[in-house]
């Protein structure tokens, strides 16, 4: 197999624009789901019932259907409908937050159900209501505990936002598949473009260990 | 004052209080003892509505809880609770465990609630340990933190939830101390506990709990040494 250096040099340009655009729709998309998931998760806790099976459902919806399946449609369904026209990079973002937003929303309530209940009585004891008791006592020691969890989602967020390819925003998966189709090329595109996922999702796990044994430490 | 009428509580189809009624006046002191599984705690629990309450009446100072318009959290910082297992804010150093509710609730300035605070901490004898994060303390420390905090907010009463149970024996001694002073100063206390020689020493009443009812009651001396009913002499015959 011939390895054609020239061409790479020639899409470094692109393959840099089109990872800073990775890394963009993964970070919105971990803070915007982050969020949502916080939202959802606990809406998904309410005692009142529709709130709950709502919050369910669309925990249901995103995690048992193919992200492929919810990009196009928000590109071609959604977002038209919404400004009037397709946009690549809003129906990446809108896709990416609402799936991370049902991750996060299960690894929400798995860190708060996952605090003693005993936590919870001891505030409620000294006269703080359920929001209080929440807001200082039990998402501050829940949070804690959902950082592992989280950076996993990112890690796989990171992963996923290939698939905005699709709808042609111009991120790393893109450019790869640009050069590949101008050149006929396979082992060169598709190989640096999993290189530098592979640089992306390494990096941020190796901070997040090292974030986690800071905290494991406190 | 704590008035119990007829409180019934299940749990599913388990019926754990049957038909509890007692009377508590200010300042004095009753022990709650019984089996495992008696209902002891779930007794305490409704004092404060930590276990909402299936049937009858609890009122606390005059004030029904179980009337639905009552403002639960408000009669919840006149009644403090002490766990068995602590149950600190282990995110929050010492201090920052004793003031959270004053501030939040009473709406105190950080140094007034610090101040006050430190004031607890020195009462339970561990002023030097303000800045500590609880899980570098000993149980009995932990214990003596949960009650501090629990006297933050100024209650009337006390509840306690068998306190030295989960405590190594070296422990148990420093924190009966410290309910034996609060005793002393006047504070009405309801405290489930194994301690006997606490309840005794301390106790203004024993309560004693079989099967979800209380099968008996009387001053310390005259129950433990002149028990009247058999299931409380069974009970006494394995713990004395
Ligand atoms: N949240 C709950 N859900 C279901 N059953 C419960 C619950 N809490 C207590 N029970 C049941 O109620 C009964 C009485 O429990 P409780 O904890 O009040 O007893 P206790 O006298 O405090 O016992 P111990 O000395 O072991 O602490 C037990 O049979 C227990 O299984
Ligand atoms: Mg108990």
């Amino acid at each position: 197999m011939d390895f054609r250096l020239d061409i790479l040099v020639e899409y470094i340009p692109f393959f840099l624009k089109g990872t800073l655009l990775t890394i963009g729709l993964s970070l919105v998309g971990i803070l915007i789901g982050t969020v949502l998931g916080l939202i959802i998760g606990l809406g998904k806790m309410t005692r009142n019932k529709l709130i709950s099976f709502i919050c369910n459902c669309y925990i249901v919806f995103f995690r048992g259907t193919p992200l492929f399946v919810q990009i196009l449609l928000i590109h071609f369904g959604v977002v038209p409908m919404l400004i009037g026209h397709t946009n690549g990079i809003v129906a990446s973002i809108i896709a990416l937050s609402l799936i991370a937003g049902a991750y996060i929303a299960e690894i929400f309530r798995a860190g708060i159900q996952s605090i003693d209940k005993g936590q919870m009585e001891a505030a409620r004891s000294l006269g703080m209501n359920h929001v209080q008791s929440m807001k200082d006592v039990i998402l501050p020691q829940a949070f804690k505990r959902m950082i592992p969890p989280l950076g996993n989602e990112f890690i796989v967020l990171i992963k996923e936002s290939s698939l905005a390819a699709i709808v042609a925003t111009p991120e790393l998966m893109y450019y790869g598949r640009a050069l590949a189709s101008q050149y006929y090329r396979v082992w060169e595109p598709y190989l640096t473009a999993a290189l530098i996922y592979l640089v992306l999702t390494t990096s941020l796990s190796y901070l997040l260990n090292r974030l986690e044994r800071r905290l494991a430490t406190e | 004052m704590i008035e119990v009428k007829n409180l019934k509580k299940t749990f599913g189809s388990n019926e754990v209080l049957k038909d509890i009624n007692a009377l508590i006046s200010p300042k004095e002191v009753v022990v709650v003892i019984g089996p495992s599984g008696s209902g002891k705690s779930t007794f305490l629990r409704c004092l404060n509505l930590l276990e909402s309450i299936t049937a009858g009446h609890v009122s606390i100072e005059g004030v029904d809880i179980t009337d639905k318009k009552t403002d639960i959290n408000k009669v919840r910082t006149e009644v403090g609770m002490v766990f068995q297992q602590f149950n600190l804010f282990p995110h929050k150093t010492v201090i920052e465990n004793i003031i959270l509710a004053p501030m939040r609730i009473r709406k105190l300035s950080a140094e007034k609630a610090r101040e006050r605070g430190l004031e607890l901490l020195r009462k339970v004898g561990l002023k030097e340990k303000a800045d500590a994060y609880p899980d570098s303390l000993s149980g009995g420390q932990k214990q003596r933190v949960a009650i501090a905090r629990a006297l933050a907010m100024e209650p009337k009463i006390m509840l306690f939830d068998e306190p030295t149970s989960a405590l190594d024996p070296e422990m148990v001694g420093e924190v009966l101390e410290v309910m034996k002073q609060l005793a002393l100063e006047g504070m009405t206390m309801v405290v489930v506990t194994h301690e006997m020689g606490f309840a005794r020493e301390v106790g203004d009443r024993v309560l004693f709990m079989d099967g979800g009812y209380i099968v008996e009651e009387n001053i310390p001396k005259e129950l433990f040494e002149n028990p009247q009913q058999d299931r409380t002499k069974s009970f006494l015959s394995k713990v004395l």
